[in-house]
């Protein structure tokens, strides 16, 4: 791997549920419970998983949108919880987010340019031609016309409005953008558009992605390395091409087989592994492994201790009693 | 082919005088699973509404024929619609939070249909009801029964609404999306109950998705749906195999394989969708085509035989398969 970019260690994000007249905390949701995580230079990481395992909270932490009960996240060396005010502005540069919904993302009173102008006003960058002038090559690089600047949302088709949330996104030269269910919202023909976009860009500014989504045929063709998060754990971590060819974690094996393969006669002759049951609550995890309750390899000691994510040959880690034994 | 259960015939619908469905024709045959795909706007959501007698109000049902068996929905009084639906006819749909009734029990909701329907007793019509959630994969049914949709997950609200679908054995099944807001490990849980159950009781599904994988899982015919019009229409295996219409080769090929080299540039398909009521003169695909030419601007082509089984609606159909 390239230089390290992004280091998140013991990282934890509990909530509290409040309840009783005084609002005392009751209990806690452990949205994420103690990740560990590297993000080089250049490398995308795709972070996969159930709704409500804890993807995007992790997500929003390394944003800063959200602060961790415990732990550290350090950028380029230097942390950024708790950290310096000087470091902590530099890094809200450094970092960007491109969400899933276009529509929802852009301002409908603001014309583009005026939203793609945003970050470079909010942190006093550039005169206003300047700003003007950068809008414009931003445009250029999502392979929209300058003269769009001065029209407003609604005269762009869902896919155009994902190139201007990258446009607005790209602004401030970040190094790493989150990219949360990036091309979910869009048209299936305009998809492949953006995910050729986000490639060229990645290449040209050697960024950093951080890809959050559910969709692992894009996963497969997107990321280097992928990170398997249930229920706030991360269970299994590696190269993509090793992950999806040779599962260690039982969960990581039942969430590849589950997704439909584009293709009927591989479909129907493969074997597919139905989990039982749902997510549990991170409010009331299960004791011992978190996937204890709908795993098919189960034994007794996977309901008595929580397993370790175990370092593997490839760079591979797995957390797992019985696949990745210690 | 069995008698179909339900045909639909030149199904044409308009939204303020704009055409939103614009001469479907399909059938689907006992226990046949048809998927019909395609982009938001192509109509496919609006084509399932109108079997079920559910346009919204400013849609209108310009022309066509929807048959279910040999009784011709269109010439039924609302009443004998409303006899229909929920026993012969039952849908499914995306958002399973959405679609259930919040103030009342799962239980209740389900022995609705048989209350109205079939005139069974109440103790008769909770046990059904209780089965029938146990059928569809909900564990601990009786508490389950008694609960309201806030106190289920998003995947056992759509088992249920299955169950509330299914509990008068319908001839055909309509599902409008019906794993796209759910997990894929719910999603694998959901795509099975379906299979079983058209299995079990020879239901007709009408299945309504965009996602090829869910297709390749499920489906016996395909049809490809592009500005109100199906475009191509063949078995499952045979549009997998080949394609004759230049938008399902496209839309197959930008579509990340699992066996396919990462990190390459992907096909990608021109421009974008048309928006309803500025469709193109002559094949509506025609300007994002790379095969279109003057014969595509000026005259729409017609569903013509393909080669092997199917149909598809394209004046060079036999140069589709060199794109890309």
């Amino acid at each position: 791997m390239s230089e390290t970019l992004l280091s998140v260690r013991d990282l934890k994000v509990h909530f509290p549920i409040r309840g009783g007249l005084l609002g005392r905390p009751v209990g806690w949701v452990k949205a994420v419970d103690g990740v560990d995580l590297d993000i080089g230079v250049g490398e995308s990481i795709a972070l996969v998983g159930e709704s409500g395992c804890g993807k995007s909270t992790l997500g929003a932490a390394i944003l800063g949108m959200q602060r961790p009960t415990s732990g550290t996240i350090s950028f380029e060396g230097k942390p950024i919880v708790h950290g310096e005010p000087a470091a902590l502005r530099a890094f809200s540069r450094d970092v960007q987010i491109v969400f899933q919904d276009p529509v929802a993302a852009l301002n409908p009173k603001l014309t583009i340019g005026e939203s793609i102008a945003e970050p470079l006003a909010i942190h006093g960058m550039g005169s206003a031609k300047e700003r003007r002038e950068r809008v414009a090559e931003l445009l250029g690089l999502v392979g929209l016309h300058p003269q769009h600047a001065e029209r407003r949302p609604n005269a762009f088709s869902g896919g155009q409005r994902q190139r201007i949330v990258i446009a607005r996104a790209l602004a401030l030269n970040p190094k790493l953008l989150i990219l949360d269910e990036p091309v979910s919202a869009l048209d299936v023909s305009i998809r492949s558009q953006i995910l050729n976009l986000l490639l060229d860009l990645q290449k040209r500014f050697r960024l950093s992605y951080l890809f959050i989504s559910h969709d692992l045929s894009v996963v497969r063709h997107f990321a280097d390395r992928v990170a398997v998060m249930y229920l706030g754990h991360l269970v299994e971590t590696g190269r993509t091409s090793e992950v999806f060819a040779n599962p260690v974690h039982p969960y990581t094996e039942a969430l590849l087989s589950a997704v439909p393969l584009p293709d009927p006669i591989a479909q129907r002759s493969r074997k597919r592994i139905v989990l039982k049951g749902d997510l549990p609550s991170p409010a009331n995890p299960p004791k011992g492994c978190a996937f204890v309750t709908r795993c098919p390899l189960a034994e007794p000691i996977c309901r008595e201790t929580a397993p370790p994510l175990v370092a593997l040959d490839g760079g591979r880690r797995a957390a797992c009693h019985v696949r990745a034994a210690a | 082919m069995t008698d179909p259960v339900l045909t639909v015939e030149d199904l044409k619908i308009t939204i303020g005088g704009k055409p939103v469905v614009d001469g479907v024709s399909f059938q689907v045959a006992q226990g046949e699973i048809l998927s019909v795909v395609g982009e938001s706007g192509c109509g496919k959501s609006m084509t399932a509404f109108s079997i079920m007698g559910l346009l919204p109000k400013a849609a209108r049902f310009a022309a066509g024929r929807v048959m279910l068996g040999d009784v011709d929905l269109r010439a039924l009084p609302e009443s004998g619609r409303r006899k229909l639906r929920g026993d012969e006819i039952a849908m499914i749909f995306q958002e399973p939070v959405a679609s259930l009734n919040p103030l009342m029990k799962i239980g209740r909701q389900i022995e609705e249909n048989l209350a109205i329907h079939r005139h069974i007793d109440p103790g008769e019509a909770k046990r059904a009801a209780i089965a029938m959630l146990e059928e569809v994969g909900i564990p601990e049914p009786e508490l389950r029964y008694g609960q309201y949709p806030f106190e289920l997950s998003g995947g056992m609200c759509q088992r249920a609404m299955i169950a509330m679908a299914l509990i008068c054995r319908p001839k055909l099944l309509i599902a409008d999306e019906p794993t796209t807001a759910l997990d894929v490990t719910i999603q694998a849980q959901i795509l099975e109950l379906m299979k079983r159950l058209r299995e079990e009781t020879g239901t007709a599904i009408l299945l309504i998705t965009h996602d090829m994988g869910v297709v390749a899982d499920m489906a016996d015919r395909v049809a490809v749906m592009y500005a109100g019009r199906v475009i191509e229409e063949a078995p499952v295996g045979n549009i997998f195999a080949g394609q004759e219409h230049p938008y399902t080769r496209l839309l197959l090929s930008t579509i990340p394989r699992l066996d396919g080299a990462p990190k390459t540039i992907l096909p990608t398909i021109e421009g974008t969708v048309p928006d309803i009521g500025q469709w193109p003169v002559g094949c509506r695909f025609n300007p994002r085509c790379p095969l279109s030419d003057s014969h595509c601007v000026e005259s729409q082509p017609p569903l013509t035989p393909r080669a092997d089984s199917g149909n598809a609606a394209c004046w060079h159909s036999d140069r589709v398969g060199a794109i890309l």
